[in-house]
């Protein structure tokens, strides 16, 4: 038990000072983000008209809609980058140095998840702080009921990565992975428009954001950011968490063999 | 049985054969080189003593633990240098040192303990504060010797570990293993293709095909002829 809290100190030490060294990853997540809340939304700002909604008790405008969404979206590409360094590691060696130590492979792979979810809140709150400088700041008890809701999205998504890692055989392949997980998953979401809206367009398309697991993230998000309680979202993100991390773990099955490359 | 033991290990990458029934015995203390060709199976026997891959086909005991049985306290005997590089370029040597300390379960003054001595172990104790990154290519590689050694393993695994080196690194690494075996009692599988790195007393297993060809001491296989001509006359022989 100590072994294990011991080598969790570790790796969560290891990615800290991997993510301080690379100050362009961390400017990264946050420009990306803001270059949706600053232009983006401004542009779309006059098209979409908002009405109330939960959590929303008042119109709001869009820029205040997408927040949630835009922290979604830096825990999604922050998990993918995660699952990317898991490849890179394993093409480089460093994965086999993880594997090889004498604790339960399980717990080595959820030290690297929790590692990588630590990093995506930080660079959230980053990000909900430059929101509010910007003026779009969430009531003060929301920033504090977050905290319990991006652990939940950031593990799922996290799981997400590292079930994906588990598949990938080369770097390479990763441009796949931008086009067939991130941008369908951020785009068929709840993240940039109320699914109202898009059952609007087609009711087709409503459902499938409504089974989309990132809907639920960012919806769970979205009420506690307003200090209130989704169960359903954290349900949803639960079990997308739980049936990820089993692919996961069954991706790097020993029995399973290491992909060749 | 202490050292290390591989009895009858088949494995297959779907219908490719990359290890058949393969059996050799390495003594506590003794230094066994695995010679073989590109594409012999070395790596994929790596694996499997390291437990990256399981095979259902064979058994596999370090210091006399069943892997498949009790693969944590196997692996906790195990040193490893894989073939590919796996040292953090961007941490210092120490911190390369203290994260794979704590893997094992290492921390604290008991971690800084053994980092001193197998820094100076390896003559790199001044070393202690550059980052990977600068170190050469011999040097980096002494530094895997140095970790793998910091939970006092038994039995060293090292994976092709002077690819890419140049002569003198490739004497002076070699040399600091076999002395660990002869010195240290330490047990060492020491895979390579290079008949150079193989003295007359080491032990032998020539793996050519996923099939051990021979294995014995080097003197008795060779009797008396250069191990490369040995080497290349068993590999022809075999295709």
């Amino acid at each position: 038990m100590i072994d294990a809290m011991i080598a969790l100190r570790a790796i969560l030490i290891r990615e800290a000072l991997r993510f301080v060294r690379q100050r362009s990853r961390f400017v990264a997540a946050l420009v990306r983000p803001l270059v949706w809340l600053v232009v983006f939304a401004a542009g779309f700002r006059a098209a979409l008209g908002l009405s109330i909604t939960p959590p929303y008790q008042t119109y709001i405008t869009y820029e205040i809609y997408i927040v949630p969404g835009l922290c979604g979206m830096i825990m999604l590409f922050n998990g993918m980058q995660s699952s990317l360094s898991l490849v890179y590691d394993r093409e480089m060696g460093s994965m086999r140095l993880l594997l090889t130590s004498p604790l339960p492979r399980w717990w080595l792979l959820f030290c690297r998840l929790l590692a990588s979810t630590t990093i995506s809140i930080l660079q959230v709150y980053t990000f909900l702080a430059v929101a509010a400088v910007y003026g779009i700041d969430m009531p003060w008890i929301g920033y504090a009921y977050v905290f319990p809701a991006l652990i939940v999205a950031g593990l799922m998504l996290g799981a997400l990565g590292l079930a994906l890692s588990s598949a990938i055989r080369q770097l390479e392949n990763f441009a796949g992975v931008m086009n067939f997980v991130i941008f369908p998953m951020f785009f068929l979401s709840s993240a940039l428009y109320p699914l109202w809206k898009m059952a609007e367009s087609s009711a087709l398309l409503r459902d499938i954001c409504a089974l989309n697991p990132f809907t639920h993230a960012v919806e769970l998000i979205r009420f506690a950011l307003y200090g209130q309680f989704n169960a359903v979202a954290l349900g949803w993100t639960i079990l997308a968490g739980i049936v990820f991390l089993g692919f996961a773990f069954w991706g790097y099955d020993p029995a399973r063999g290491m992909k060749r490359g | 049985m202490t050292g290390l033991t591989v009895r009858n290990v088949s494995y297959a990458y779907g219908e490719k054969r990359a290890l058949d029934d393969v059996s050799f015995h390495v003594p506590q203390g003794a230094f066994c080189a695995l010679l073989g060709p590109n594409g012999a199976g070395k790596s994929t026997l790596f694996s499997l003593l390291t437990r990256l891959f399981t095979t259902r086909q064979g058994e596999i005991e370090i210091a006399g633990i069943d892997i498949a049985k009790h693969p944590r306290k196997a692996l906790a005997k195990i040193g490893v240098v894989f073939q590919q590089p796996t040292l953090d370029l961007d941490l210092t040597v120490h911190r390369n040192l203290s994260y794979f300390a704590a893997l094992h379960g290492l921390s604290g003054r008991q971690a800084e303990g053994r980092i001193t001595a197998v820094l100076e172990r390896l003559d790199m104790a001044e070393r202690a504060t550059e980052r990977a990154r600068d170190l050469n290519g011999g040097h980096r590689r002494r530094l895997e010797i140095a970790r793998c050694l910091i939970h006092v393993p038994s039995v060293l695994l090292l994976d092709e570990p002077t690819v890419g080196l140049d002569a003198a690194s490739r004497h002076a690494i070699t040399k600091h293993v076999h002395d660990l075996s002869s010195q240290d009692g330490l047990t060492v599988l020491w895979a390579t293709h290079l008949t150079d790195e193989i003295g007359p007393d080491d032990q032998v297993a020539i793996l050519h095909r996923g099939k051990l060809l021979d294995q014995g001491i080097c003197r008795d296989i060779t009797g008396g002829a250069p191990m490369q001509d040995t080497f290349l006359s068993m590999t022809r022989a075999a295709s």
